[in-house]
């Protein structure tokens, strides 16, 4: 599972990494996406994954028993995903501004304007 | 003990205070300033507990240290939290000399005191992916604060801003996720305690690479550092300022903070790899800024630059070296930010930065002229103002570390700086004017603030003993790492 997940997140960097070097503006922002999908697949695989062990003290025990999910990167990994949904949206809507702005959606155009 | 949480939560309540008065610009203006008032206050309170009694800690809702978030101000801290309270109330004080009318209707007030408590819960955090979420929070005020307007240029870098700092964010994240695999945790002091007794060599130099890039970004290193300049020139004056004085020092501080705790004890080859680094931000930084007729963009190539320094500082990692990056960043956190204050006051009287649409206001604005003179030439490191003890100290630092080149390359980027600077104040103010006329007043409010932030770096010059001895206190905190691991690890105040 955990290779698995491992490529996964691989393939998303990857394909984050080469549209973030594309031309047009929505191309960058799908692979701002996929860069920060692949980041939290990363946090979640490298926390290590444990199935069907809830970080919860059973009723009448006063101490947790392995194995148990570490419940930590499950919460930077929501953590991240609220943050990064919010900037996402803030460069979809400013790459839209500049694109009304500008009347080009490709950055080698914007350069050339000045 | 809320004198740590406070630096954080006035500038929030003062954010939404601010918001429930959309529509009254003035009154805007007082809250926005009363609240950087009572900020800086608290930083000084702060600051003052940390210097008589020692690294103040406090546990986020009572959790012990590794569990919960822990808030830790050490003398470096402090002192960075006051810089920024006197920053917030610069920058809300220029308001008063104007502020684009759409900009004030759509948040720019709140917007500023988001980005300050940003600032400040970054350098008094003591967690790691908190300090991640702070960053955030800085980022996206930035962000709005750059993008509320609609001319091309600002768009434009913007966008490339924004992009920038998404990027370098992921890096940081995913830094974070492969060491908390690694390490299990992410407090900073508990990691400062166990990751000398657990990490291998290898994911040792991946996960400091990774925050060395992420941070190399946000400090504006070589070679990482050309969306700075070509964003920074763009907003208004007062932002410029904001910008410049805060946000690079967060990536100096982040740098600072997770190689002195973390990467201690790394490779040698990766404190050489910082070294060569801030050597060429800083030659590359002032040639750059040497090729540029733009006012602002000559500050903003030189604010690169000097980033360079404090940077070679670090990477000497000997208690004068480190003393003298973190006088440095004090000093430089003043200057800049005063210097594109006073770009604001060009952009007043002449409605462009650009060289050649200036010169004369030494005839036109005698007042104004002789006091930019004192931060040009105090970045500039002329004798005997602040920036050139900042430096002075740098230099013994890297001759007492052995790193003579380091010392040299200091040596010439101080004389390029100066030739910069001089060659940016006679053509700006000395030279006779070419049929451009000023077209308004300096701005009162704009004058008294660069008159204030002047008479602290004048300030800085005479109380330069006492500083500095701060500086070499706060370095000896920062290189003795079991003041800090006790402080947050041993009880819970």
């Amino acid at each position: 599972m955990e290779v698995l997940l491992a490529l996964a997140a691989g393939v998303l960097y990857a394909a984050g990494i080469y549209l973030l070097l594309r031309r047009k503006f929505a191309q960058i922002i799908i692979g701002l996406g996929l860069l920060s999908n692949g980041t939290n697949l990363l946090i979640f695989t490298a926390g290590g994954l444990t199935r069907g062990g809830p970080p919860v003290i059973p009723e009448g025990s006063m101490e947790l028993v392995p194995p148990y999910a570490d419940p930590v990167p499950q919460a930077l990994v929501l953590t991240a995903i609220v943050i990064g949904f919010g900037l996402l949206a803030f460069a979809l809507v400013l790459a839209h501004r500049v694109h009304e702005t500008l009347g080009t959606d490709d950055v080698d155009e914007v350069g050339r304007e000045r | 003990m809320s004198s740590l949480v406070l630096p954080i939560l006035v500038p929030l309540s003062t954010a939404a205070i601010l918001m429930l008065a959309p529509k009254r610009p003035l009154l805007q203006r007082w809250i926005a300033l009363t609240g950087s008032v009572v900020l800086l206050a608290s930083a000084i309170a702060l600051f003052d507990r940390v210097n008589t009694g020692g690294i103040q800690v406090i546990q986020i809702g009572g959790w012990p240290a590794p569990f919960g978030i822990s808030l830790v101000a050490d003398l470096l801290a402090a002192m960075l939290v006051v810089a920024v309270g006197v920053v917030g109330v610069a920058v809300t004080a220029a308001a008063f000399a104007g502020v684009d009318p759409r900009r004030e209707a759509f948040g720019y007030h709140p917007l500023l005191q988001i980005l300050l408590m940003g600032v400040a819960g970054a350098f008094l955090t003591g967690d790691l992916f908190n300090l991640y979420v702070f960053f955030e929070v800085m980022l996206v005020a930035s962000f709005v604060l750059m993008a509320l307007h609609r001319t091309s240029a600002q768009v434009e870098a913007a966008f490339k801003y924004v992009t920038i700092n998404l990027i370098a964010s992921s890096i940081f994240l995913t830094a974070l996720g492969l060491l908390y695999g690694a390490a299990g945790t992410l407090n900073m002091a508990d990691l400062a305690h166990v990751w000398p007794t657990m990490s291998t060599p290898g994911i040792d130099i991946v996960l400091a690479v990774l925050f060395l890039i992420a941070f190399s970004i946000k400090a504006g290193l070589f070679p990482l550092f050309f969306w700075l300049p070509a964003s920074y020139h763009t907003p208004p004056a007062a932002i410029g300022a904001a910008f410049a004085g805060l946000l690079t020092k967060v990536g100096v501080y982040a740098l600072i903070r997770t190689f002195t705790l973390l990467f201690h004890s790394a490779s040698p080859m990766l404190f050489t790899l910082l070294l060569t680094m801030s050597v060429a931000t800083m030659v590359i930084g002032l040639v750059a800024a040497l090729n540029e007729r733009d006012f602002r963009r000559i500050l903003s190539f030189n604010l690169v630059a000097h980033i360079g320094y404090t940077t070679a500082g670090l990477s000497l990692f000997t208690p004068l070296a480190l003393a003298g990056a973190i006088f440095y960043i004090l000093h430089h956190i003043v200057v800049i930010t005063n210097l594109f204050l006073v770009s604001g006051v060009l952009l007043r009287l002449r409605r462009t930065t650009d060289i050649a649409g200036l010169g004369g206001l030494y005839r036109s604005q005698p007042v104004f002229a002789v006091l930019a003179m004192i931060p040009i030439f105090s970045l500039a490191v002329v004798p005997p103002l602040s920036g050139f003890l900042g430096k002075l100290a740098i230099v013994e630092g890297t001759f007492a570390a052995g790193a003579y080149w380091v010392g040299g390359a200091v040596l010439v980027v101080g004389l390029l700086t100066l030739l910069s600077m001089a060659r940016a104040w006679s053509d700006a103010f000395w030279r006779p004017p070419e049929g451009t006329r000023d077209m308004t007043t300096p701005g009162p409010a704009l004058l008294a603030t660069i008159a204030v932030l002047s008479l602290i770096t004048i300030g800085m010059t005479f109380a330069a003993e006492p500083l500095f001895d701060l500086a070499s206190r706060s370095s000896h905190q920062l290189l003795h790492r079991d003041e800090y691991v006790r402080a947050v690890l041993g009880g819970t105040r």
